[in-house]
């Protein structure tokens, strides 16, 4: 293969390349005219695409297009399909329900401790962990263990830790001498989304400190190397030259957080069921609760379509306004590769 | 590379710069700890009784206790749903990954029409979140009749898996050299062929990966069981966990020892194949 027919072979479409191919060859081996050639490309096509696209329209199309239609009645799910058509109603109903309101607040509030606590918690880490130290590599283990254990598995280990009488939290706080600290963590409704926040954070944040780990591993030493010889060391080098060239990866793990905070259901579900008195409850719980629980179908897939449309939403405008100048580049190499 | 970096560090050794050091190396330390604690507790208050998790939450078991462990080894509440999440978990691997294959070697290597168009409507699920699909999938497998059948949740979460998986393997069937699709076709190759016998042994690495992660999902994955399986023989460890601390809620030395135990199979597996997983896992986030 020489260089330059491959490179000019780069440029052709798939489907034709390897016709000609053939034909340069030997027209007289070409099995079929173009026409048979092409027709057998689409069975191919069909062939290959067929089961992905059935699973995924059965799947996830046709249940979010139930979402969106069942949204507009009141149906109780149970029996055919549902007759009282509403129209908006169960969306202007989400504006008027407190609960729903305060799952709002509280997600924002979840985004708003990640985003000031964990996340750069989760940098600093990273970035000592870049260094050399002693033990990095098991910390970076242990850091990151937390990740792997599923959702269900840490929410019951934290009902045990935060268990008022022989949990382990308080017996913590008692040890250290604050026991006056000791607390009801997932009891006090207005203690509760702390605590879940704080098992969040044991939960996620080895996540985002492997994503910065990779990202600051793809930024050339030299970088920083100059820096330093021009007297720009330590926090400066930080500032100036790791943090702006580690934008992509921050602005994903940001992305990933906020998205992880609006769909949140197993860790609350196991840990509080969303109580006391609503104080952990977020949109997924509330949907869940009003679905599986009330037989309030018709709502609980109003609140679902919410989710989606927030989550839509704040997906398509940050990457429009944010990823926008990260994937730029992105896309238009795959445009020429096409 | 550590060689060097102990280097770039060197200028900053004025004074103070060891004090930081030092305050560095205890914010890893207490954070090490925040996160080793609670699972140190689990492993050992699984050893002990509930009368000894009151009076002596952190030392060691006197005496050790091994029945709350030797009691779930020897029931089926511990096998049965550990059985189910590994026939669970393994059948919508393979059908994810084999469907997501197929699909994006036609994405990476055929061009006709409609072709941006199906892929970014495959893209664009990403986004849909599982929680927004439960009622209506819950409502959709109780006509099918696929309730209490793990089919009702390998299909689903394979389903939901295409997104990511069509987009790791087309990124890799697409950097396959052309040359080596055209050595094979002047061979005689079909695409069905070179497809079979030539990409798929290439992607093994991709292969890996989106089989990991796609592993992992189900392992762990809890809202989709709970609703679909009410018969206790169907469920998986996320269920069968919560529905046993719910029966032993008092007993929470045997509920700790459960938890150790669903533990050690997703840390087996991290310890196996922690470089597809960190790979997987960081491949989207750091390309941008």
């Amino acid at each position: 293969m020489s260089a330059p027919k491959g490179v000019s072979e780069l440029s052709v479409p798939a489907d034709e390349r390897p016709k000609d191919a053939a034909a340069s060859r030997a027209a007289t081996k070409e099995e079929g005219t173009p026409d048979r050639r092409r027709r057998r490309g689409w069975v191919t096509i069909t062939l290959f695409l067929l089961p992905a696209m059935v699973l995924f329209f059965l799947l996830v199309l046709v249940p979010i297009a139930i979402a969106i239609y069942t949204s507009l009645f009141k149906w109780n799910g149970l029996g055919g399909p549902p007759t009282n058509f509403l129209g908006l109603d169960n969306f202007v109903r989400l504006f008027e329900d407190k609960i729903f309101l305060g799952d709002l607040q509280r997600g924002l509030i979840l985004i708003g401790l990640s985003l000031v606590i964990q996340l750069p918690l989760a940098l600093a880490i990273a970035m000592l962990l870049n260094q050399r130290m002693r033990g990095r590599a098991l910390y970076r283990v242990v850091f990151f263990v937390p990740y792997v254990l599923s959702e269900v598995i840490t929410g019951v280990l934290f009902t045990m830790v935060f268990s008022p009488t022989r949990g382990l939290a308080n017996q913590v706080l008692d040890l250290v001498g604050l026991g006056n600290l000791a607390t009801t963590w997932l009891a006090d409704p207005s203690m509760v989304l702390y605590s879940l926040f704080l098992v969040m954070t044991w939960k996620y944040f080895g996540f985002h400190m492997i994503l910065y780990l990779a990202g600051r591993q793809g930024i050339p030493r030299e970088l920083t190397e100059a820096a330093e010889i021009d007297g720009a060391g330590g926090w400066k080098a930080f500032w100036y030259i790791t943090l702006p060239l580690l934008g992509p990866t921050i602005r994903i793990s940001v992305f990933l957080a906020v998205i992880g905070a609006v769909q949140l259901f197993d860790l609350v579900w196991v840990l509080t069921e969303g109580g006391p008195i609503h104080g952990s409850e977020t949109m997924a719980v509330t949907m869940f609760q009003q679905g599986f629980k009330r037989y309030q179908v018709g709502y609980a897939n109003a609140i679902s379509v919410a989710m989606f449309l927030i989550s839509l939403v704040f997906a398509l405008g940050y990457q429009r306004y944010v990823l926008r100048r990260d994937t730029e580049g992105a896309i238009t190499v795959m445009r020429d590769q096409r | 590379m550590t060689g060097r970096s102990a280097r770039a560090t060197a200028p900053g050794r004025r004074p103070g710069a060891r004090l930081r050091t030092l305050l560095l190396h205890a914010t890893v330390i207490v954070l090490g700890a925040f996160i080793v604690v609670p699972i140190v507790y689990g492993v050992l208050g699984g050893f002990k009784d509930n009368a000894q998790l009151a009076t002596s939450p952190f030392g060691l078991p006197s005496p050790w206790v091994f029945s709350n462990y030797a009691d779930l080894l020897v029931s089926a509440s511990f096998w049965r749903p550990l059985g189910n999440s590994a026939l669970i978990g393994v059948a919508t691997t393979l059908l994810v990954v084999g469907v997501s294959a197929l699909a994006a070697f036609v994405f990476a290597r055929f061009a006709f029409r409609g072709r941006e168009l199906i892929f970014t409507l495959f893209s664009v699920g990403l986004m849909f979140p599982f929680a927004v699909a439960i009622l209506p999938l819950f409502i959709l497998l109780r006509t099918f009749g696929l309730l209490d059948n793990p089919l009702g949740v390998i299909l689903p979460q394979a389903a939901f898996g295409l997104p990511v998986t069509i987009i790791v393997l087309r990124t890799f069937f697409r950097n396959i050299p052309r040359e080596i699709e055209e050595a094979a076709t002047l061979d005689g190759c079909t695409a069905y062929g070179f497809f079979w016998r030539i990409l798929l042994p290439m992607a093994r690495p991709a292969l890996a990966t989106v089989s990991v992660l796609a592993i992992v999902a189900s392992w762990n994955n809890f809202m989709l069981p709970l609703v679909v399986f009410n018969d206790p023989n169907w469920w998986t460890i996320p269920v069968g966990l919560r529905q046993f601390q719910g029966q032993y809620s008092t007993d929470t030395a045997r509920v700790l020892a459960y938890v150790v135990l669903a533990m050690l199979p997703a840390l087996g597996f991290y310890s196996i194949a922690e470089r597809h997983l960190i790979g997987g896992l960081t491949a989207g986030a750091t390309k941008g």
